[in-house]
């Protein structure tokens, strides 16, 4: 009997404490932000997929050295490239960046000794098909030039 | 209540609870065979996301395996990938600058509070409260906020490198750890004063499911469900690894036995993890993370090597097996959950569903981990 009294006695307790918490959480600043009408900016590091940097004259920093696909363990660089004619260096002619296999390790653009390769800051990637996700970087590249 | 089923008192029926069901945190299967609301007998089914990470460790090269290891556990990634990088280090002599070192603690400390946060709130809510979820994620957020201006990623971090680190630290980071540390402690207390003496929490904790030392031993239990049988095993202080040595921290110890114990062991062990950043952002020394002779394959000489550490989850033991090849000829992962997990079938009968679930939750099972 004494202890049915003294459960409801701390029970109430409880509750006046848990009541008090959200009272004083009800009046604490919001901390969320209402996604997509507010955006959050990306930190410096953060690693979105993979794109190419551009040199003065727009064109790919890639010497197509291939480092970066020998680097990645998921198999989703492929890179091709020609010796244009009388040119010394190779020329990038095609990057697909398979992003569903990607998992954004890091390991190519840690690999890559000619600062061509960096992190792009998008998030925003939702598709339903498969295809989307592929990418073709060097076009990503032309099109952010323009 | 009048049911339309009569039960015999030795007819039972089997409950499926999962592969998809909040409880269970993830893709487990518990097959229980009941009498009425009490467990006669329980199964664990797992296998459902294998991915193969061991014979991936197989085929892949050293440098390639690094960030497997954050798919392991993704609550809490850091230690995992600790145990990796300690492991090759070891095994191919690579010396670790010591702020490399530091920096490597702090980092580990502190996704372990992020992950022990995450669990204290996914706990609570097994148990029917929703809010202190809300404000242990909103506690955890600063930390994934400050791990990812370092890191580069909130979960699945690919940080840690062979030798030493992907990026330094800066002073952002500093003053934003040194500002969380007050704070936290400040939120546990809160934690403490809503939940710890909450009535409702206590009948539904104090005393159930007793694991005794022995059943703690049979199946090779670590972490907060050895701790909070009155094991004292932790394998930062018992095997000191890394530069743990040089902090001054407990290792929180209950003797209850129930699942209450487990709780205050790892609320404690929050506390005790903070201790250590504050100590760790103190000691921290100027100079290189990566060191200057690095070989520029790894290729650790034919032999066997092992390195344990202490996870969010327990003892995580990693065990290589060289030829003296670019790919590893064994790779075999010891997760704590696996074994922490197994203790279920056999302490949960007898026990009433409702009790179980709540065991199940002060386990902390990530699903991912044990089906690795």
């Amino acid at each position: 009997m004494i202890t049915y009294f003294t459960d409801i006695y701390h029970g109430l307790i409880s509750l006046f404490i848990g009541m008090g918490i959200t009272f004083k959480e009800f009046f604490s600043p919001t901390v969320t932000v209402s996604y997509p009408y507010e955006t959050l900016t990306m930190c410096d590091r953060y690693r979105g997929h993979t794109q190419l940097i551009a040199n003065e004259e727009g064109k790919p920093n890639c010497v197509v050295c291939g480092l970066c696909e020998k680097a990645c363990p998921s198999n989703c660089i492929s890179l091709a490239g020609e010796k244009p004619e009388g040119g010394k260096k190779k020329v990038l002619t095609k990057y697909i960046l398979d992003f569903t296999r990607c998992s954004l390790c890091g390991s190519c653009v840690e690999s890559c000794n000619f600062n061509a390769l960096e992190f792009s800051k998008e998030y925003n990637l939702a598709s339903t098909r498969k295809e989307d996700f592929i990418f073709d970087l060097l076009k990503r590249l032309e099109e952010k030039n323009k | 209540m009048n049911s339309p089923i009569k039960l015999q008192p030795d007819e039972t029926f089997i409950l499926n609870v999962g592969p998809q069901h909040p409880a269970t945190h993830g893709v487990l299967r518990v097959k229980m065979e009941m009498n009425g609301e009490y467990i006669v007998n329980a199964e664990t089914v797992i296998g459902y996301i294998h991915r193969m990470h061991e014979k991936m460790g197989e085929v892949k090269t050293y440098p390639q395996f690094l960030m497997n290891l954050s798919r392991m556990d993704y609550l809490g990634a850091l230690g995992y990938s600790h145990g990796h990088v300690l492991l090759i280090e070891k095994a191919s002599g690579i010396e670790v600058p010591e702020r490399a070192e530091y920096i490597r603690a702090i980092m580990v400390e502190l996704n372990r509070v992020a992950s022990h946060l995450f669990w204290f709130g996914a706990f609570v809510m097994d148990l029917g409260g929703f809010s202190p979820l809300m404000y242990a994620l909103q506690d955890r957020e600063y930390i994934l906020d400050m791990l990812e201006a370092v890191t580069g990623s909130r979960l699945t971090y690919c940080y840690f490198r062979f030798g030493g680190l992907y990026n330094d630290i800066d002073d952002d980071f500093i003053s934003a750890a040194r500002r969380f540390i007050p704070r936290m402690r400040k939120s546990l207390k809160k934690y403490h004063k809503l939940v710890t003496g909450n009535i409702i929490f206590h009948k539904r904790l104090e005393g159930i499911a007793p694991l005794s030392q022995e059943m703690c031993r049979k199946y090779g239990a670590s972490s907060a469900v050895a701790r909070g049988s009155g094991i004292n095993f932790d394998v930062r202080k018992n095997e000191p690894y890394s530069v743990y040595p040089e902090f001054d921290f407990d290792i929180p110890v209950f003797h209850e036995c129930d699942s209450l114990a487990r709780y205050k062991v790892r609320m404690e062990e929050i506390e005790q993890s903070l201790r250590i950043i504050e100590q760790g952002l103190d000691k921290l020394p100027d100079g290189p993370i990566m060191p200057e002779k690095k070989p520029k394959l790894i290729k650790p000489p034919p032999g066997d090597y092992y390195q344990a550490v202490e996870t969010a989850r327990g003892s995580f033991g990693i065990r290589l097996v060289s030829d003296g090849g670019k790919t590893p000829y064994r790779l075999k992962l010891r997760s704590p959950t696996y074994s922490n997990m197994h203790l279920f079938d056999e302490s949960c009968r007898g026990m009433m569903i409702m009790d179980a679930l709540a065991f199940m939750g002060s386990l902390d099972l990530v699903i991912p981990e044990i089906d690795r």
